[in-house]
């Protein structure tokens, strides 16, 4: 099957697998970003300046450089510096997951800063340790009012997968755009573009199931 | 005597907030302390309560040393002790501060779930009939933010109460509530008073103070200047301050 001279049936295939590997960057950077990130929020909120300083300026060059830079860079510089190199996929999920972890901190920091005060008081007062504060009375807070920025957050990672393409990773826009310049066609680009689409869908659905599952009471 | 505090000092960013403050409750008591805002009554609360550390001074609550002084310096308890004190005392907020994300039960529920290690079965029984006593059981299943302001603080007082503590704090407790919902929540700690629980209650309702109080304090910029029965301080005062203060609440009406 052809359509504008692009043979489908052999483009399809390879498209499929370009989404998997789509889907396994998306998935490891949120396995390690997240609790990294919970990590970063913590450290932030440290009142010794040793610990939140040096997070801090993590933060703001990962957040204050092109993650296409940190791609190359976690794929070219370790051999310049210390003879040595990560593989192509893992120095990917490397700079993903080092680059996300900072944005997610500081939103994880914002909706800890949103809890009241008087919700940590009134944990201290009844006798929840801090482990127990944490985890039964902050956490479930924290992650209702974070829902909405981490759906966003996570369809741009959705669509930040195609700067892989820099360092040669076959996902989908790597993918798509060869078969385009190839067959002299922009068809590819425009199923890549509906693969892309679908896939955030899910993710927007999903986001408002779970925000709907966070509600509590009724006002 | 249940709690016994001797020569409190306290100072933020070095104002001091309490100039040597000293109070004994005994137990079955209930202490009324008024006094201007800004005097230091929430900072004197939040150091028996562990919200706030002194910088001076002796704390004894239920005969257990939670600071004292060495040295010139206040020493405090191991953390364990700490604990204890705290599982002896309560404090119920001006702004309740009940859980949003948990059932009116299960804020009354998972303190005793997971502080006490309490059986669920029993935590249950336990919350069920608080919130029979406060009149609150067809709200069991309700959050937070479906209630009233009275009916969360009435909350708050059954999830203070479920731990048993010996001794329970009130930091304006009806401040942040529109008046015709005060009298629910004093109705109740009137209750409480008849049953004899120790209370040590902050409050601006004149009226209320006198009529349950047993001993009233009377502090003003971080020291007690006046404190005896509610008849000597809200009756006879020789002390022009607090003259000059209970004139200002004179309209006060509270109907036991
Ligand atoms: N955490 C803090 N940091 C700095 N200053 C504080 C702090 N807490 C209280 N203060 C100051 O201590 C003084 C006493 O405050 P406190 O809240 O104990 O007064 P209060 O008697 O409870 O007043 P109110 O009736 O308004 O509640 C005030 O001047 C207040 O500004
Ligand atoms: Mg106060």
């Amino acid at each position: 099957m052809k359509i504008n001279n692009v043979p489908i049936d052999l483009l399809l295939p390879s498209m499929l697998e370009a989404t998997g590997m789509v889907l396994k960057i998306f998935f490891l950077t949120i396995l390690f970003a997240v609790p990294l990130g919970f990590l970063v929020a913590l450290g932030r909120r440290s009142k010794c300046v040793f610990l939140s300083g040096p997070i801090r300026v993590y933060q703001l060059i990962f957040r204050g450089t092109p993650l296409m830079l940190q791609l190359i860079f976690f794929m070219y510089a370790p051999y310049y510096l210390f003879d040595f190199s990560f593989g192509r996929f893992q120095a990917c999920i490397l700079a993903f997951v080092i680059n996300y972890a900072a944005y997610f901190g500081e939103i994880f920091r914002g909706g800890i800063d949103s809890i009241p005060v008087g919700q940590f008081e009134a944990a201290k007062v009844l006798g929840y340790s801090k482990v127990q504060t944490f985890f039964r009375i902050i956490l479930p807070q924290v992650a209702k009012c974070v829902t909405p920025a981490m759906g966003n957050e996570l369809m741009t990672l959705v669509k930040d997968t195609s700067l892989a393409q820099v360092i040669s990773v076959s996902e989908l826009f790597n993918v798509a755009f060869n078969a385009g310049s190839r067959y002299f066609s922009t068809v590819p680009i425009i199923i890549a573009g509906i693969f892309y689409l679908i896939m955030n869908t899910i993710v927007e659905m999903t986001f408002k199931r779970l925000e709907k599952k966070l509600q509590y009471g009724g006002r | 005597m249940l709690v016994r505090a001797e020569g409190i000092k306290k100072s933020f960013n070095g104002t001091e907030v309490l100039k040597e403050i000293s109070l004994g409750v005994e137990e079955g008591e209930v202490v009324a302390i008024i006094g201007p805002s800004g005097s230091g009554k929430s900072t004197l609360l939040r150091c028996l309560t562990q919200l706030e550390t002194v910088d001076e001074g002796n704390i004894v609550i239920n005969e257990k040393e939670l600071v004292t002084m060495q040295k010139d310096k206040a020493v405090y308890a191991k953390s364990a002790i700490q604990h204890q004190i705290r599982m002896d005392t309560g404090l119920v907020f001006q702004s309740f501060h009940l859980f949003p994300h948990y059932s009116v039960k299960k804020n009354i529920m998972d303190p005793q779930i997971r502080v006490l290690k309490r059986e669920k079965k029993e935590a249950e029984k336990i919350a069920g009939n608080l919130l029979a006593k406060l009149n609150l059981s067809d709200r069991a299943d309700a959050y937070p933010n479906e209630l009233s302001g009275g009916q969360q603080q009435r909350v708050a007082i059954a999830r203070a109460l479920a731990l048993n503590p010996k001794v329970l704090f009130f930091d304006e407790p009806t401040s942040a509530l529109d008046p015709e919902l005060t009298g629910e929540v004093l109705k109740v700690i009137k209750e409480l008073a008849k049953e004899k629980m120790t209370m040590v209650i902050v409050t601006h309702e004149m009226a209320f103070a006198r009529d349950v109080a047993d001993h009233v304090i009377f502090m003003d910029e971080g020291t007690i200047i006046e404190e005896g029965t509610p008849e000597e301080v809200f009756g006879n005062t020789e002390k022009e301050r607090t003259k000059v203060f209970l004139k200002r609440y004179l309209e006060n009406a509270w109907e036991s």
